[in-house]
């Protein structure tokens, strides 16, 4: 089977976050692998490894994102593809852009698995793998937990909301894999000494027969702000009936949600 | 001049960060409490290759170097002294003797489990009335026919109980001069007339597994002998040297544990209206902290890195281990001062370093003997 997995790299959610002048300060701040692409990368290894074939974990970033590929090789994929571009190069770069330049790098592969992530934690839109779908002509299932091949026929659980959907489906198929799906694996050390030798392909826009004014963004970025602080609890005092009456007050007043 | 780590160490750091986060350090408590050996955990680092970090892959190991089984040791002492005791006991002296000294079919058979983690290595050198002085070593192995017969005693010697085959050291002759030649034999745990008994109620590294050895009249064919018959002694005192890299990063492990701790405790606690970290009392002593582990784990990478490029690293290796060692004793004992009251408890963990770290400055050679090891190498 050729299995691709679509990986990002995206800063750790749960390091503290500072925004300056709307853009998110990147000093100190760890990178990780999205945390739902590895759910993506241990279930292409686990199918690679009961199918046969090759998993390659493709992705859309600037250089530094070679970190997390290496890290992707080490815990047991085949081949890793860098679409290199920088913060500056698109302009408004969004998940159109991502797509466009997935669909062009797929355009001359044979695919018959495509994993990726449900969300990516930091921008949370969950479009990238459902629209890559739509253009390359084939199904796609969002939110797995539950994925066996047999026969060319994937027979897919599906997370809905607490609930399982049971999904039958023909290959070539990309699915976006959800939290339960598998235990990511830890890289092994004889992996992480191995992952250097594995073929580790380097491409440009160029290289895809793009330019830059083909991926540029459909939406605009107007503002990135932290949520507002959590203020402290308050607990009310005195009679349950007066309580609740200042309840209300407050919630309709100082609140306003009613 | 490069401080920058390598692609490969800097995985294996995170790797075994992330490991000993989610999987040891939840447990070191109870593993401190209850004394007893993890065995659970030593099976999965052994599936990840932890046991066979700094040996090559045709002999069962990762493939990694010194700076990287360095690096990863001190994660795992960092999450918990006990296990990252075992485990640099496990490699740097029951397995690299082996790798340094044995022949292709001693590796073959004994160097190839313990690198893949399938068994756990022990090294018995200290003996009742041989500590410091290893080489006045008493036990002997005596030649007959075709098997040595080693009659003896060992004590302290860590992960015996759990190992399948020992390093033991053993007299097996005189030289021109009338002096001991003493000799390293590996012998299998299950040879007749040889007891493990476990040394339990101790101090610190309280899951680390301690055990007294006796050989009665125990036999092994005499292929068992590791390496130069005639060089047993300068072998164990290399492997000694390579063993207090990882003394020393495990001993950096802990001293950053005891910084992290206590610089988390002073930005919380409160007293006089203030958080204890504006006080400069507290401030000094972080500081300090601070200062010392990163001298410390400077000095191991070095030691670390000298050994990979193959240049001697003697001098540096005791530097290391006498440095870091020390540095855990005083950073665990600040990180309890600065807990105050709570930090005599056992729930807030920085006692439990106090205890683990003062082993550091007695195993592989107590700190006096790391500054003889110096001074003997000054020129
Ligand atoms: C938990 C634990 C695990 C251990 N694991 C192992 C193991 O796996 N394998 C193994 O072989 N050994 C092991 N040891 C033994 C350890 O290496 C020895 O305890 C150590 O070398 C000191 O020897 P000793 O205890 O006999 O003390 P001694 O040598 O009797 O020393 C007592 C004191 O005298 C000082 N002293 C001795 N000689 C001199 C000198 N010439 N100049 C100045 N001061 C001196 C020492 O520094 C020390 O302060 C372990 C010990 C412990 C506690
Ligand atoms: C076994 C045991 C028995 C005890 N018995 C009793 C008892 O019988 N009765 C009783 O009342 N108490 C008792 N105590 C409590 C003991 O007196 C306190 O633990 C001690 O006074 C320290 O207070 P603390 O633990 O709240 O630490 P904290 O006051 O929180 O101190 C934490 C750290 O901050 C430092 N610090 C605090 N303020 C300053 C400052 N202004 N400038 C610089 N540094 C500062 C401290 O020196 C310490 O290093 C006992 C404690 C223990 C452990």
């Amino acid at each position: 089977m050729n299995i691709y997995v679509l990986l990002k790299r995206t800063f750790d959610t749960e390091d503290k976050i500072v925004v300056n002048d709307g853009v998110i300060e990147d000093d100190g701040v760890e990178y990780i692998i999205n945390p739902y692409d590895e759910y993506a990368i241990e279930e292409a290894i686990q199918q690679r490894d009961k199918h046969g074939g090759e998993v390659t974990v493709v992705t859309v970033g600037d250089e530094d994102s070679e970190k997390q590929l290496r890290t992707a090789l080490a815990m047991g994929a085949d081949k890793a593809v860098l679409i290199e571009v920088e913060d500056d190069d698109i302009e408004d770069q969004d998940q159109y852009s991502t797509v466009k330049i997935l669909e062009a790098f797929f355009e001359d592969k044979e695919v018959d698995l495509i994993l990726a992530g449900n969300v990516a934690i930091d921008n949370a839109s969950g479009q990238v793998g459902p629209r890559l779908a739509e253009k390359l002509g084939i199904p796609y299932v969002t939110t797995i937990v539950g994925l066996e091949i047999e026969d060319g026929v994937a027979h897919i659980e599906k997370d809905v909301e607490g609930d399982i959907e049971k999904i039958e489906v023909s290959l070539p198929l990309l699915v976006t894999c959800q939290q339960g799906l598998n235990e990511p694996r830890y890289p092994s050390l004889p992996g992480i000494m191995k992952a250097k030798k594995k073929p580790l392909e380097e491409l440009e826009l160029d290289d895809l027969d793009l330019d830059e004014e083909d991926v540029e963004g459909k939406t605009k970025r107007v503002d990135v702000f932290l949520p507002p602080e959590k203020q402290a609890g308050r607990i009310l005092e005195g009679e349950l009936q007066d309580q609740v009456k200042e309840l209300v007050s407050l919630l309709r007043n100082e609140a306003k949600v009613l | 001049m490069n401080f920058e780590l390598t692609e490969e160490q800097k995985m294996t750091q995170n790797m075994a960060r992330e490991f000993a986060n989610d999987v040891i350090r939840p447990r070191a408590m109870e593993i401190d409490k209850e004394g007893k050996f993890p065995e659970d955990i030593f099976k999965e680092m052994g599936k990840l290759g932890f046991l066979g970090i700094p040996f090559p892959e045709e002999y069962g190991g990762s493939g990694g170097d010194t700076i990287s089984y360095a690096l990863a040791v001190e994660e795992v002492g960092r999450a918990c002294g006990s296990t990252g005791l075992s485990y640099a006991a496990a490699v740097s002296l029951g397995a690299s003797p082996i790798y340094m000294f044995g022949t292709e079919e001693q590796k073959e058979k004994y160097l190839v489990p313990l690198a893949k983690g399938e068994a756990l290595g022990a090294f018995g050198l200290t003996e009742p009335n041989a500590g410091s002085d290893a080489g006045g070593t008493e036990t002997t192995a005596v030649l007959d026919g075709d098997e040595y017969v080693i009659n003896g005693e060992k004590v302290f010697i860590t992960n015996a109980s759990y190992a399948k085959t020992l390093i033991v050291t053993a007299v097996t002759g005189k030289d021109d001069r009338g002096k001991n030649i003493i000799s390293a034999i590996i012998v299998p745990t299950d040879a007749e007339g040889l007891t493990i008994t476990e040394i339990h109620d101790k101090m610190g590294v309280r899951g680390s597994n301690t055990t007294q050895i006796v050989l009665d009249n125990v036999r092994v064919p005499k292929e068992n002998l590791l390496g130069d018959p005639k060089a047993g002694f300068k072998q164990f005192l290399k492997t000694l040297d390579g063993g207090r890299i990882s003394i020393g990063a495990l001993s950096v492990g802990i001293a950053q544990d005891a910084l992290d701790k206590a610089l988390a405790y002073a930005n919380e606690r409160k007293q006089f209206g203030k958080t204890i970290r504006s006080f400069q009392a507290i401030q000094f002593m972080l500081a300090d902290m601070a200062m010392e582990v990163e001298l410390a784990r400077n000095m191991v990478l070095k030691a670390a890195w000298l050994k990979d490029q193959g240049k001697p690293f003697t001098k540096e290796a005791a530097m290391a281990k006498l440095f870091a060692s020390e540095t855990a004793v005083r950073n665990a004992e600040r990180a309890v001062q600065i807990h105050g009251g709570y930090g005599y408890m056992r729930e807030y963990g920085v006692e439990r370093l106090m205890r683990d770290a003062k082993l550091l400055v007695i195993g592989e050679g107590t700190s006096e003997i790391q500054r003889i090891v110096i001074s003997r190498n000054l020129d």
